[in-house]
């Protein structure tokens, strides 16, 4: 018996350990060549509350998390309670004899805590899951020493021996379970999530300096950072506060460092401010957004995509930005790399707009063609001869050639006063002091307004999935893209005629893009994670096409196929 | 050998008789006793009557957001250590809006200068109280006087072990352009609080009520003691002490990163090799 699709769940209070189960699970899947959705979903405390790891897993390639459960494994009572209920036909339940009383057809009661040392037991734990996905206890192994040779040394044979248990446990109890079909990938792909993949991704853009605040979810990409910082010679702090990580970004960038901050809403509205004054002085800084449900504190540890407009709008006065909303973990990866190409050569803030769901979901990716990298140099991109030095410099693209202070046009150290950089908050001249000559304020808005035709010139138009000329079509940003290209996939087998548009790029928009797409639909179904539609009326409010269908959620879950196919 | 004619002389927006002028003319006598070629300088300042003397003088100049200059400068001196980084605001801007980054400046000990000119009022917005104003001083906008009490820049600079802690007074513009000198030549975080008369705003502590007050603190003061820095930075009101009152041999932030003594960041790309050998921890 083989399945196409399982969808493995664990789940228990935090702080039972459940994600390094998970995790040594996931990559060994991901070294086994299959793809996987991770959904983490977990309650704002370190210990207690209740936590889910979902892992759906396939030899074919799956795009979106899903609600169906195949296998769960209970590290409480608590949740058997929640997920019993959704239990699939084949599906079983393994736990550990001692924590729950419950008897089902579908409970597997383990001996877990007397099979090897009571410590031990979540990789007794892991042994029964591979050992019932078929997997090879030596591949699970290895990837269990890794972890736990780096983690926690001395350590690993203990959880290899208990590992060893639990899959040999199962292998002598009368159960059948699917197995998963032989996996046909190629080795050497990456085991990622989304904010690994922006971490990743801005390192290999050439960021030079990285400064956050923590907030949940956007947190594991300073974590992320922090473990490569020393090695690939950049520059991270920890600041006081999100208005400084900004404005130490801001800093950084304008003496020639190439620079990020990485945030959720909450601490983004403290960094408004200063995306403003990027905008003013025209330096460029990457800013991640990873969207949490708002308003104000909301649901800090779930997902939402209702930070489109905030950030579309953020910051006091008009100047040009761009906004990429990643619909995968290589997507972040990519977009991410893309994001600081355009603030670098546009001079302006420019945005990374993710959710918890992506940030947290773990994928089988690339391996990435870094042939084709070339990261920045800030040297070569920014300096060109100019003397006096004009930071403002009146130009037809608006773009001002840039250099640094204390650096001469050459990147060299100055040994002369003729290139002093001069930047100012305040409406400037072209060499950067404050004035209130009227005629200068014009023609300041008006450079620094005409670099949106250079970043329309770049946009990543959006994707579109499907038969031409569809009857229904869905829209979608950022991380919905998957389960609406899911959802397509599904309704397409039912004989629907159907496509998917997804947006990658949200801001600025370029109607003749995409506007045909939408009026050739008969339908046209917008797939949003927020409870007003802010894409659709973007959409509206650019083109002025009206998308009169939108599929929304805000519960704080991610959007999945089966919630799009319930509301067609 | 620089001269102070590089730094330029420009018209400026200041009443006449502002503390301000004073300041200007100690820093530029500073900027060419420390021999500091403009270009080699970074000037980063905030909004306020303060903040714009930066744009008096002829030097690198990032001119940022009310309160948050100290952030901007960590950033750039992080980005280019060859830079002498010097940050110039007033009382409200880095003790009132940017209070956090004050602190978080002093704990972190980055090799910057930050230049306060401390009027014990706001000058820009026209005359309301500052962090530093007086307990019961009379404003349009506090009508029934200050209620909270007044910062103490160097107190809390003091209690916090920051690394080097002057004081001065617009009126002893030599003196100050000593304490400037010293504070630029410090390695680490160093604070020189300027007091300075507002002729506009300030009714009360005037010039004569500084200059009353001041003095200079005695030649035999060790100020590496930091018992006897405490009670020399508590001391005000009818005497108060000018001097650099407390300095230290912390730890300088940025030699955390050894990497940024090879050069500014900017001519320092990442290189793909690397890249690659980073992504094998993730297979």
């Amino acid at each position: 018996m083989e399945n196409l699709d399982l969808n493995v769940v664990i789940s228990g209070e935090a702080g039972q350990g459940l994600v390094t189960l998970s995790q040594i699970l996931t990559k060994t899947l991901v070294r086994a060549g299959y793809y996987i959705v991770v959904t983490q979903s977990y309650q704002s405390r370190i210990r207690g509350g209740h936590n889910s790891y979902a892992l759906r897993i396939s030899h074919r390639e799956v795009v979106a998390p899903t609600e169906a459960l195949d296998l769960l494994v209970a590290l409480d009572q608590n949740s058997i309670n929640l997920y019993l209920p959704e239990l699939s036909d084949h599906g079983f339940i393994l736990v550990d004899e001692k924590v729950s009383s419950t008897v089902h057809s579908q409970v597997i009661r383990t001996p877990l805590a007397d099979l090897a040392d009571d410590k031990f037991s979540n990789s007794t734990a892991l042994g029964m899951v591979a050992s019932l996905l078929g997997l090879h206890k030596d591949s699970v192994t290895r990837t269990l020493r890794e972890f736990f040779d780096k983690h926690a040394p001395g350590t690993s044979d203990h959880n290899a021996e208990s590992l060893a248990a639990g899959y040999d446990w199962i292998l002598n109890y009368p159960v059948k379970f699917p197995k998963l079909h032989p996996s046909t990938l190629p080795e050497g792909r990456l085991t990622l999530n989304g904010n690994e993949a922006i971490a990743l991704g801005s390192i290999a853009a050439g960021m030079k300096f990285f400064a956050f605040y923590p907030m949940t979810p956007a947190t594991s990409i300073a974590t992320t950072l922090a473990g490569h910082a020393a090695q690939m010679e950049f520059v991270i702090e920890q600041a006081e506060d999100e208005i400084s990580a900004v404005n130490m970004a801001v800093g950084a960038s304008f003496a020639g460092a190439p620079a990020m901050v990485a945030t959720s809403g909450g601490g983004f509205a403290l960094m408004t401010e200063t995306v403003s004054l990027a905008g003013m002085t025209e330096t460029p800084v990457v800013i991640v957004v990873a969207q949490r449900p708002g308003p104000s504190t909301g649901l800090p540890t779930r997902t939402e995509q209702s930070d489109l407009e905030f950030v579309l709008h953020s910051g006091h006065g008009e100047f040009p930005r761009a906004i990429f909303t990643p619909g995968d973990v290589e997507q972040c990866f990519h977009l991410t790399i893309k994001a600081f190409q355009v603030a670098q050569k546009y001079n302006t803030p420019v945005f990374v707009l993710t959710d918890q769901f992506l940030a947290d979901s773990y994928r089988s990716v690339g391996p990435f063609d870094l042939g084709q990298l070339s990261p920045l140099n800030p040297c070569l991109d920014s300096c060109v001869s100019a003397n006096p030095h004009l930071t403002y410099l009146l130009t037809e693209s608006g773009i001002s050639p840039r250099i640094f202070p204390g650096m001469t046009s050459q990147c060299v150290r100055a040994s002369s006063s003729s290139e002093l950089v001069i930047a100012d908050s305040d409406e400037h001249t072209q060499d950067g002091h404050l004035t209130e000559d009227l005629s200068v304020r014009i023609s300041m808005v008006e450079k620094r307004l005409r670099k949106i035709d250079g970043l329309k010139s770049e946009v990543v138009g959006p994707e579109f999935i499907g038969a031409a000329a569809p009857e229904t079509l869905f829209v979608s940003w950022g991380s919905s893209r998957g389960s609406v290209i899911e959802a397509a996939d599904i309704l397409s087998g039912r004989g629907w005629s159907v496509a998917t548009l997804n947006f990658l790029q949200v801001w600025p928009l370029i109607p003749e893009n995409f506007v045909s797409i939408l009026e050739a639909a008969k339908y046209v179904v917008a797939v949003e994670g927020n409870a007003t539609g802010q894409f659709a009326r973007l959409i509206r409010r650019e083109t002025g096409f009206h998308i009169k269908k939108v599929i929304h959620r805000f519960d704080g879950l991610p959007i999945t196929p089966k919630y799009i196919l319930d509301r067609i | 050998m620089v001269n102070i004619a590089e730094y330029g002389d420009y018209e400026t927006a200041w009443c006449p008789g502002c503390g301000n002028h004073s300041i200007l003319s100690a820093l530029k006598n500073a900027l060419v006793a420390t021999g500091l070629e403009p270009y080699n300088v970074l000037f980063i300042s905030g909004i306020g009557q303060a903040a714009k003397a930066p744009h008096y003088l002829n030097s690198n100049l990032f001119n940022g957001l009310h309160g948050r200059s100290l952030p901007v400068a960590t950033g750039a001196k992080l980005s280019n250590t060859e830079l002498t980084v010097i940050v110039e605001s007033g009382d409200g801007c880095n003790y009132g809006e940017g209070g956090n980054h004050f602190l978080a400046a002093i704990r972190r000990n980055l090799n910057v200068t930050l230049i306060v000119h401390d009027n014990q009022v706001y000058g820009l917005t026209k005359g309301q109280a500052s962090p530093t104003s007086e307990q019961g001083f009379v404003t349009k906008n506090q009508p029934e006087g200050v209620f909270s009490q007044p910062f103490n820049p160097v107190e809390i600079a003091v209690a916090m072990n920051a690394s080097f802690v002057a004081r001065g007074f617009s009126g002893k513009a030599d003196h100050l352009s000593t304490l400037i000198q010293s504070a630029i030549r410090h390695r680490g975080f160093s604070l020189v609080d300027v007091l300075q008369p507002c002729v506009s705003f300030n009714k009360v502590n005037t010039f004569g009520w500084y200059n009353q007050r001041c003095y200079i603190i005695e030649e035999d003061y060790d100020s590496t003691n930091r018992d006897m820095a405490l009670r020399k930075a508590s001391e005000w009101g009818d005497r108060i002490p000018l001097g650099i009152i407390y300095q230290n041999r912390r730890s300088v932030f940025e030699d955390r990163f050894p990497f940024l003594s090879n050069g500014p960041l900017a001519r320092s790309p990442v290189q793909v090799d690397r890249v690659s050998q980073l992504f094998d921890c993730y297979r």
